[in-house]
């Protein structure tokens, strides 16, 4: 078979697809009091631009590509080391209780 | 055979299962410390491997690695100390201010891709891909800005806004955005980027300055799982299986947190969407 660049990006919209289903079938019921960790979790998982923040500080085309990099850097990783940290502070106050 | 992009995307693969997992538990009381943990050690898992497709690839200067350097410390030492400084009752505007940055994180990386574009480059799933993140991005970026104002109450962002018929602007903004996401994939120009983002940051000050105070958690939640889709975008624009995993994992998981929120609250997933909450304190439900 002949792959191109289509196959990929038809791979890509299926992984897409399946995991919009995994996220909605996850979360079922969820006890009020974790619904801000829960939430402060979730957004530090977004925080996985990082990823693509590092490929493009690194690879960039650019000196101006890398310095908006550098930027995409420091906000994601303020939101992912950020985001994991109040969500373990917060579950960890209601563990006192 | 196992050249390091094919290592790398099997490694991106176990994080995106952590991260199932870790969400999943993190949504149950016994289990939810070890789940976020989890998550934690798989985002960990996901940075270092990336930064091993960096080496292996080697094209990567020592100014890029220097950068890459400044940018996790300068990330880091932010993050840390808003995390331990900030008081509990701050939490829920710590949370929007984190999301504002992810959603901006990924419009950064788009901007920094479309930069880069060579014309034989700029296919219509590409262009479209970086438009509609830019876009949600944005939008989350400055939304999530503006739920920060509020919760934090800073007379600015209690004001109604200047503008005669909100619903209507919305909408109009919403039909433009879409119209230059179109021209950018269908053209492959890049111009109509920095309208987007334009007419985007507008957006996000229209469809959350209306909304009180009271439904602000409702929002956030919403505005979480915007940024997962801005993050999910970002992934099909460098065609990163990880990013595209996660962010619509978030952006999913997301909406049905909302959706629960609401529930707990007496409001509607619709009213929330369509921005047409009752201004002001609402009667709060068992949240909080």
């Amino acid at each position: 078979p002949k792959y191109t660049k289509w196959t990929a990006l038809v791979a890509s919209i299926t992984i897409f697809v399946l995991a919009i289903f995994i996220g909605f079938e996850i979360i079922t019921k969820v006890p009020p009091t974790l619904h801000t960790p829960l939430m402060s979790g979730s957004n530090a998982i977004s925080g996985i631009s990082i990823v693509g923040a590092l490929l493009s500080t690194a690879l960039g085309a650019n000196w101006f590509a890398s310095l908006l990099g550098l930027l995409a850097i420091i906000m994601a990783t303020v939101n992912v080391v950020g985001g994991y940290m109040v969500t373990h502070r917060m579950l960890s106050m209601f563990q006192k209780r | 055979m196992l050249d390091s992009h094919i290592i790398v995307n099997l490694v991106y693969l176990v994080a995106a299962v952590m991260f199932i997992f870790g969400l999943k538990m993190l949504a149950h009381p016994r289990t939810a410390v070890r789940g976020n943990m989890i998550s934690s050690i798989a985002m960990l898992i996901a940075v270092v491997v990336t930064a091993y497709l960096v080496f292996a690839d080697g094209n990567a200067t020592w100014a890029g690695w220097l950068l890459i350097g400044i940018g996790l410390t300068i990330g880091g030492a932010i993050g840390v100390f808003l995390a331990v400084k900030v008081e509990m009752t701050q939490m829920p505007q710590l949370v929007a201010l984190f999301n504002g940055l992810g959603g901006g994180a990924s419009v950064f990386v788009a901007s920094a891709e479309l930069l880069g574009l060579t014309d034989a480059e700029a296919t219509p799933d590409v262009m479209l891909a970086i438009g509609i993140s830019g876009l949600i991005g944005t939008v989350t970026f400055w939304g999530s800005l503006v739920a920060f104002g509020k919760l934090q109450e800073i007379d600015l962002f209690e004001k109604p806004l200047p503008i005669p018929a909100p619903q209507a602007f919305n909408a109009v903004l919403g039909v433009v955005l879409l119209v230059l996401v179109a021209i950018m994939a269908t053209t492959g120009m890049g111009w109509p980027f920095l309208l987007i983002i334009l007419c985007a940051t507008a957006l996000g000050f229209t469809l959350v300055m209306p909304i009180g105070g009271a439904d602000m958690p409702v929002v956030i939640a919403l505005l979480n799982s915007y940024s997962g889709l801005a993050a999910a975008a970002t992934g099909f624009v460098i065609d990163n299986n990880v990013l595209i995993i996660s962010g619509s994992l978030v952006g999913a998981s997301g909406i049905i947190l909302t959706q629960i929120m609401c529930k707990a609250m007496n409001r509607s997933l619709v009213n929330v969407l369509f921005g047409t909450m009752q201004p002001g304190g609402g009667p709060a439900g068992s949240d909080d």
